[in-house]
């Protein structure tokens, strides 16, 4: 990230122009197979010979535990619900994807604070708040939103691991059972997710795929970041001086 | 999925009242909240109290983040935040919509205050606490430096703590001293928010009596047309009891 920035209000502490890794979001609702595709994606750049680390949700060493015991039933408020997950970013952004990204590491993150202003958005109607607070997280080089419709990702759920609680956001008491409720819960997530690809120009790719297409489809997004003057093998062609592609669609 | 409609810069629409005190350690703060709460009590109000960072959700996420000293400002920044939040849903709406007094040790301005010195962008720890209820009353303990740190080290607690004294911040190998220059900088940043928020300064040097009538008088006077709900265990004061939060800090 040349010209690494903040969100919004940032680390005021922390100057981002000096990280020479990448950053890479992928994006999508529960159960979309964002994990799979990123150890996939994990291989294929080490193979290349890019240093990669991995961050993903909920997974800080401050955080992890509170989250799983709040999770149990403790937590009935949008804040707290919002704020654990922030706090849980926020420590592995400063102990994890920015030291990462310091040493020039590429990072993929199996979600983002895009996940985080989703499920703000379903639960409270309101989008100022969430991304004020979310305000100090890096902009991603990159996104990739893994899309699917709420019909196949039912089928593909159940047939998988099967429908918890929190993927169905029982907590908004949407349907009378697991079911009706994920659907309900996921759709409006997807919706939201829909909105905020276009406003953010998120780089999608569809879900609905066999999982080497989706691989292949995750790749041809990274390839021409990666060739951004600090590959050895491109260092000499005409690719070099260009800019970061802007990541519209 | 409705929005409450409660933001800071607004009075809140319950019945109850929400009295706040503000200061640096060894301000007095405490004493004075509690003597307060004596006199509502005695005086057949129905006092709820409530103090910073007491949530049993966060207590133990930031107790363990404090020992290990892995908090970063941001991250202390939202755990209190959280903590916050939490209380706000679980101690603080309740009473107040029963038509309760509601007493608060440390408000969302100690966050204001020491979340700035510590690094972190006033603008967003504003924002990030904008779904905070507005107080009725909100009284500020304002004390030099040197008398608090001679209250505090002659008082019952005989030690400065870590981040209490901004240890975090590497001001000072020297706890006391870098007590010294943090609360001195929190003092700074309380001047700017009692402005900007139109609080109550207490001379907190006078004798604590003195100041407890003082406060005492305001409280009267703002109480003039409060209408309190009386429960049908109104007058026993064993029900009071009940609510006597046991005092850490």
């Amino acid at each position: 990230m040349e010209s690494g920035r903040y969100f919004g209000d940032g680390l005021t502490y922390l100057d981002p122009s000096d990280l020479k890794g990448k950053l890479i979001a992928i994006e999508g609702t529960d159960g979309v197979g964002r994990s799979t595709h990123i150890e996939m994606i994990q291989e294929w750049l080490e193979v290349q010979g890019y240093g990669v680390v991995t961050t993903g949700w909920t997974r800080s060493s401050l955080m992890s535990k509170t989250i799983e015991v709040a999770k149990q039933g403790n937590i009935l408020d949008r804040w707290s619900f919002s704020l654990l997950y922030a706090t849980d970013f926020a420590d592995r952004l400063e102990h994890q994807i920015i030291p990462a990204l310091r040493s020039g590491f590429i990072v993929l993150a199996d979600r983002y604070i895009y996940t985080a202003f989703a499920r703000d958005f379903v639960r409270s109607g309101d989008r100022a708040w969430i991304r004020n607070v979310f305000g100090f997280a890096l902009v991603p080089d990159l996104v990739c939103y893994l899309r699917i419709d709420v019909d196949t990702l039912a089928l593909r759920v159940i047939e998988t691991k099967g429908m918890n609680f929190w993927e169905s956001g029982m907590d908004l008491k949407l349907g009378t059972d697991l079911y009706d409720s994920f659907k309900k819960y996921q759709a409006l997530l997807i919706e939201e997710f829909d909105k905020m690809a276009e406003e953010f120009h998120f780089e999608v790719v569809d879900a609905r795929k066999p999982p080497e297409e989706i691989q292949e489809a995750l790749r041809a997004k990274i390839q021409p970041m990666l060739k951004n003057g600090r590959q050895p093998e491109a260092a000499g062609a005409t690719v070099a001086e260009t800019p970061i592609p802007s990541a519209g669609s | 999925m409705t929005p409450l409609p409660l933001t800071f810069d607004q009075p809140h629409p319950f019945p109850g009242k929400l009295i706040i005190v503000e200061g640096i350690d060894g301000s007095g703060k405490s004493t004075q909240l509690l003597l307060l709460q004596k006199w509502l009590e005695a005086k057949g109000f129905n006092v709820f109290f409530t103090e910073w960072n007491s949530s049993e959700l966060v207590r133990d996420t930031t107790r363990r983040g404090k020992k290990s000293k892995a908090l970063t400002p941001t991250t202390f920044s939202l755990l209190h935040a959280t903590d916050f939040a939490s209380r706000l849903y679980h101690n603080i709406l309740p009473p107040l919509k029963a038509g309760m007094l509601v007493l608060a040790d440390r408000y969302v301005y100690t966050a204001f205050a020491r979340d700035a010195v510590r690094g972190v962008s006033p603008a967003w720890v504003r924002k990030l606490y904008n779904f905070a209820i507005r107080p009725d009353m909100a009284f500020y303990f304002k004390v030099p430096i040197e008398i608090a740190i001679d209250r505090l080290l002659k008082g019952t607690r005989a030690q400065l703590k870590y981040y209490e004294a901004g240890m975090d911040l590497g001001l000072s190998q020297d706890l006391t001293e870098s007590f010294r220059i943090f609360q001195s900088r929190i003092l700074a940043e309380y001047d700017k928010i009692v402005d900007e928020y139109g609080m109550i300064t207490m001379d907190a040097t006078k004798d604590i009596e003195v100041q407890q009538n003082q406060m005492r008088q305001v409280v009267s006077e703002a109480l003039e047309n409060y209408k309190p709900k009386r429960g049908t265990h109104g007058k026993r004061t064993l029900f009071w009891r009940r609510f006597n939060v046991p005092r850490s800090e």
